[in-house]
């Protein structure tokens, strides 16, 4: 297709081309000799190319004496012999044969009243949630088979997206297969290379794992420090001042948990949303365990606070607390959320949540609404109680950290019982397994930023504990303690 | 040793500035587009920023959203297809409709049945009823669908240790772990086996999660040519002779990173030469195998079985259990030393919650009839014979229709190059009008001129299933004009006909109906609790 019509009637004669080149004026040709002789200088500098530069004189080395710094170079095993951590490795061989609900029972025949798992709204061994899952197993198997992109949607995962969007009240949610990748993908996402995040410096692994993928520059504050917060937000937008053409494309998020798992704590968001306005940056919530246990009708910290949905960019949570299932969501304005679905890497790169797991979180879902907040209430309620006494009849053999209404709270051997090391928590979690009671050590990677100063045994209750199961695990407490002291 | 024919017939010239030429009109009329949207002129349906957060710097540069918007906007029905059955041999997809050309679906409420070769479900157990289903309900019902813990705290059941120690034995490997979800495997557990101060050679074309996972490493990252042993090897010299870029140190470790069956191209891995570089050179060698355990090898052992090598030479085994069991999650194996590092310092062992019962069960099903263990007699052998005739004969098949098909002869990946978008975004729409569920894959999961139609087959497939969707693609690929391969077929095709399918079958007489086996004692003895 000729784009460019030329005039096929004038021939350019060799002639003219001379008489064109005297004719043109000095300046002119002068600039274009300059043209030429700098682009044949071009062609004859030497290479900048990193990979002929090598070596630093610049002479590549001979096969030979390749051939023997090859031979010489001693890398290390693959993995290194590190001693195997005993009690960690023995957890993988303590097996449940029930199913981990409010009482456990193993191989050897022991029941154990279960504080160790986040079955807050005792879900787990629910018939309505399980028949769910059975009669939709029957239906698509196990397995999606696929991506979401390639015919993994299911409309099980179309409808409980719109559940989860409805349940929050937002405008849209994105499914994930697994808890610890949703907000692992999600930070990434929207995040990039030059841009800040603020984070609590106690938040979770798995925020930190997204806030390392985003690659943007991570500013820690004080846990639940809005003063300091507000300092680094206030240093940051002088900063801004002084740079403004930068500071127009540079995002800032702050980057939070409703109920933190590692202390059990809730965030300050009231004052994190007026922050989030006055210095213009983002608010991330993660809320894998409020969802269900904080809020009026267990619709997680934004009820709890009494803020408005609209104004948290974003909500992610894993659903393996609560809604006793695999999986997490991401929930949110349509704006902020659809992007998941091109660029949230654990959305479009893996396999769908099978299908029978998304009936059973969409069951559990129905029955949080259904019970508008019961369990919830009633979750609180034992978690204060529990709370109380803890903080009555244990002060000096205990220490509790966490907030009263918490299901989460980390106990640590007092000074005056021992020392609070590891092993010794291990060993007292051994020891109230023979008294009936399953406890757990909290359990981090040497990598994790967020991990306290001193072991704990994280502590969970389900909303069904009775008070008896209560005061037993008290009257355990005190009794290993006391003996413990006494040596 | 297998003779695996690799076909890679490069891009034809005209093609390629023909698919130039539709990107660049396509992005002409985008910016049209875009301008005519933001002067008002064009109604915006583009979700916006909220009135709350305006004053805010914005969250999307123009730029990165520009793609979306105007060319995969446009054809984004051929993507993200809900269905409504099990991803079987055959499915019904939902109907939807787009009265606004892409911005949104309507749902009719219709649904059209499809021949399923859009899902992964190589060895066919994508299924509702049988006894993988079975013990999957046993499992259910004993343990409940999820734990709420992790397998270093108090998650652990007594499903997880079989279902490890039966992929142990299975890949002839010391020891197994099993995580809830395939691509965590990778992005979560790689950190665990190297890290600053050690060098990753990747494959040019691994997966997503695979390249995640080298990045949150901290180790320094070398990229390899597709499948190319020289290239690997020059990667690898210069690596050890000339170290760490800046400080010039040796490197303390080298893992090469590649998967079994590369799921875009459909190439096997050329295993042999990469171990024995390996063993030349003291490297590492990390297998991803989501795509072939289970579906290459005489005994679906993967790769490792397909080429005879020895799996203790591989020093990382991963791979998933979504493809060829019908479950999700995946497993890395390995010595027992690796195996029991990964345990204790995975960050997905320590903080995610451990696999749920029904999907351990379905797995472990899936293995035991594999291993010959359940099920109907030969079930397992019969299953890897149908997948690895069907592959091969429709590979055949579409090679004798004149399409330009990539990848090994073996290999149950089987993708088909259509290069210009709209071509793409017709025979999806049309394919799927005829009947068959077939995936499409452009930018940016290939190179931007190198669209291809996808087809994953599986051992749910009949031949006549084979049959039908080949002249199904046959009419298609004529009034599409996508037979662009200027070669011969392959002389391996030549005797891949009907009739050599099923001498290949005949042994296997009964047809692949999964067995129905009603009691869920059955199941519970499967998963042996």
């Amino acid at each position: 297709m000729l784009i460019f019509v030329a005039d096929a009637d004038v021939s350019w004669e060799f002639s003219d081309l001379i008489e064109a080149i005297y004719s043109a004026p000095t300046y002119h040709l002068v600039f274009e000799g300059c043209l030429i002789l700098f682009i044949v200088g071009l062609l004859f500098q030497h290479s900048f190319l990193p990979s002929k530069r090598r070596g630093g004189s610049g002479d590549r080395l001979s096969k030979a004496e390749e051939d023997q710094l090859i031979a010489e170079w001693q890398p290390e095993p693959l993995v290194s012999g590190d001693p195997a951590d005993e009690a960690l490795l023995a957890s993988y061989q303590r097996c449940a044969t029930s199913q981990v609900g409010r009482s456990v029972t193993y191989s050897d025949g022991r029941t154990l009243v279960n504080f160790a798992t986040g079955n807050f709204l005792d879900f787990i061994g629910e018939a309505r949630i399980r028949d769910r899952a059975l009669a939709s197993l029957r239906h698509y198997g196990v397995g999606s088979c696929g991506p979401r992109g390639f015919y993994g949607t299911m409309d099980v995962h179309l409808h409980l997206e719109e559940q989860l969007a409805k349940f929050y009240g937002c405008e849209e949610a994105v499914l994930y297969s697994y808890g610890f990748s949703t907000i692992a993908s999600a930070i990434p996402s929207y995040a990039k290379r030059h841009d800040i995040i603020f984070a609590d410096e106690r938040c979770c692994f798995a925020i930190q794992q997204g806030l390392e993928a985003s690659r943007s520059k991570i500013i820690r504050f004080r846990h639940n420090d809005t003063a300091h917060l507000e300092e680094l937000l206030q240093r940051q937008a002088e900063h801004d001042r002084r740079n403004p053409k930068k500071a127009r494309v540079t995002r800032k998020f702050i980057v939070v948990e409703g109920l933190y798992v590692n202390c059990g704590d809730i965030c300050p968001l009231g004052e994190l949303v007026k922050l989030k306005y006055k210095y213009k940056v983002r608010l991330f919530v993660e809320e894998s365990a409020s969802l269900g246990t904080l809020g009026a009708t267990g619709r997680g910290i934004c009820e709890e606070a009494g803020v408005s949905v609209q104004d948290v960019d974003l909500i992610a949570a894993g659903i393996e607390n609560a809604l006793a299932t695999q999986g997490g969501f991401v929930v949110g304005t349509k704006y902020v959320v659809d992007h998941q679905r091109l660029s949230g890497l654990g959305y479009c790169f893996s396999a769908s949540l099978p299908p029978m797991l998304a009936a059973a979180a969409s069951e559990a879902l129905t029955m949080v609404d259904e019970m508008r907040g019961e369990r919830t209430a009633r979750l609180k309620s034992v978690s204060d109680r529990l709370h109380q006494r803890l903080l009555a009849e244990l002060d000096n053999l205990w220490s509790v950290e966490g907030a009263p209404m918490s299901p989460i709270k980390h106990l640590r051997l007092h000074r005056c019982t021992g020392e609070n090391s590891l092993p010794a928590l291990e060993a007292a979690c051994a020891a109230a397994a023979d008294a009936g009671l399953l406890l757990t050590v909290a359990r981090y990677v040497a990598q994790d930023l967020g991990q306290p100063a001193q072991p704990s045994i994280r502590l969970s209750v389900n909303c069904n504990h009775s008070d008896s199961e209560i005061g037993s695990l008290l009257d355990f407490l005190k009794s290993y303690a006391t003996g413990l002291a006494k040596k | 040793m297998a003779d695996n024919d690799h076909s890679e017939e490069p891009t034809p010239y005209i093609e390629a500035i023909v698919t130039y030429i539709s990107y660049v009109l396509l992005a002409v009329f985008g910016h049209i587009r875009d301008f005519l949207r933001n002067k008002g002129f064009e109604a915006n349906m583009i979700a916006t920023e909220p009135d709350r957060t305006k004053s805010f710097v914005p969250l999307y540069q123009n730029f990165e959203s520009f793609f979306t918007r105007n060319l995969y906007r446009r054809i984004r029905d051929c993507w993200n297809r809900p269905i409504t059955t099990c991803p079987g041999a055959e499915f019904e997809v939902m109907d939807r409709d787009s009265p606004d050309y892409g911005w949104t679906f309507r749902y009719p409420g219709s649904t059209t049945r499809a021949v399923n070769f859009g899902s992964y479900n190589y060895l066919g157990f994508a299924e509702s009823s049988g006894y993988c289903a079975d013990a999957a309900v046993a499992a259910t019902e004993m343990y409940g669908c999820g734990v709420g813990s992790s397998r270093t705290e108090v998650g652990s059941l007594n499903i997880h240790t079989q279902l490890e120690r039966a992929m142990a034995e299975y890949l002839g490997t010391e020891d197994a772990i099993v995580f809830p979800m395939g691509f965590a495997t990778n992005a979560l557990n790689m950190a665990a086996l190297v890290g600053k101060g050690c060098c990753i050679l990747s494959d040019e074309l691994n997966h997503s999660s695979l390249v995640l996972g080298s990045r949150l490493t901290g180790a320094t990252i070398k990229i390899f040519k597709h499948n190319n042993p020289a290239d690997l090897e020059a990667k690898l010299r210069e690596a050890i002779v000339y170290g760490q870029a800046r400080t010039r140190r040796p490197f303390t470790k080298i893992l090469i990173v590649v998967e079994g069956v590369y799921s875009m191209e459909g190439s096997i891995v050329r295993l042999p030469e990469i171990i024995a570089l390996k063993k030349r050179y003291q490297a590492y060698l990390y297998l991803d195998e989501a795509h072939s355990i289970g579906a290459l090898g005489t005994s679906g052992r993967g790769v490792v079985d397909y080429y005879g090598c020895d799996p203790r030479d591989v020093d990382v085994l991963m791979g998933t259990f979504t493809k060829s069991f019908g479950g999700a999650g995946g497993y890395i194996a390995g010595s027992s030393r690796l195996v029991r590092h990964v345990r204790q310092s995975s960050h997905s062992a320590i903080y995610g919650a451990s696999m749920p019962a029904p999907v351990a069960a379905q797995i472990l099903t899936a293995l035991n009839i594999l291993l010959g263990r359940a099920g109907p007699p030969d079930e397992g052998k019969r299953r890897l014979r149908q997948l690895s005739v069907n592959a091969q004969y429709m590979r055949a098949r579409l090679h004798q229709l004149g399409l330009i098909v990539y990848g090994d002869r073996d290999s149950p990946v089987v993708p088909f190059m259509i290069f210009m978008p709209g071509k793409v975004a017709a025979f999806a729409r049309l394919s799927l009008a005829h009947g068959l569920g077939i995936v499409v894959v452009g930018y940016p999961a290939t190179p931007i001129i190198e669209a291809r139609a996808r087809i994953c087959l599986s051992a749910a497939h009949s031949l006549d299933m084979i049959d039908r969707s080949v002249q199904v693609i046959d009419k298609l690929s004529r009034l599409l004009r996508i037979r662009y391969s200027r070669r011969q077929p392959p002389d391996w095709t030549r005797d891949r006909t009907r009739a050599w399918a099923e001498a290949q079958l005949a042994e296997f007489s009964r047809p692949l109906a999964p067995t129905h086996v009603a009691s869920s004692a059955n199941g519970v003895a499967l998963i042996g609790a």
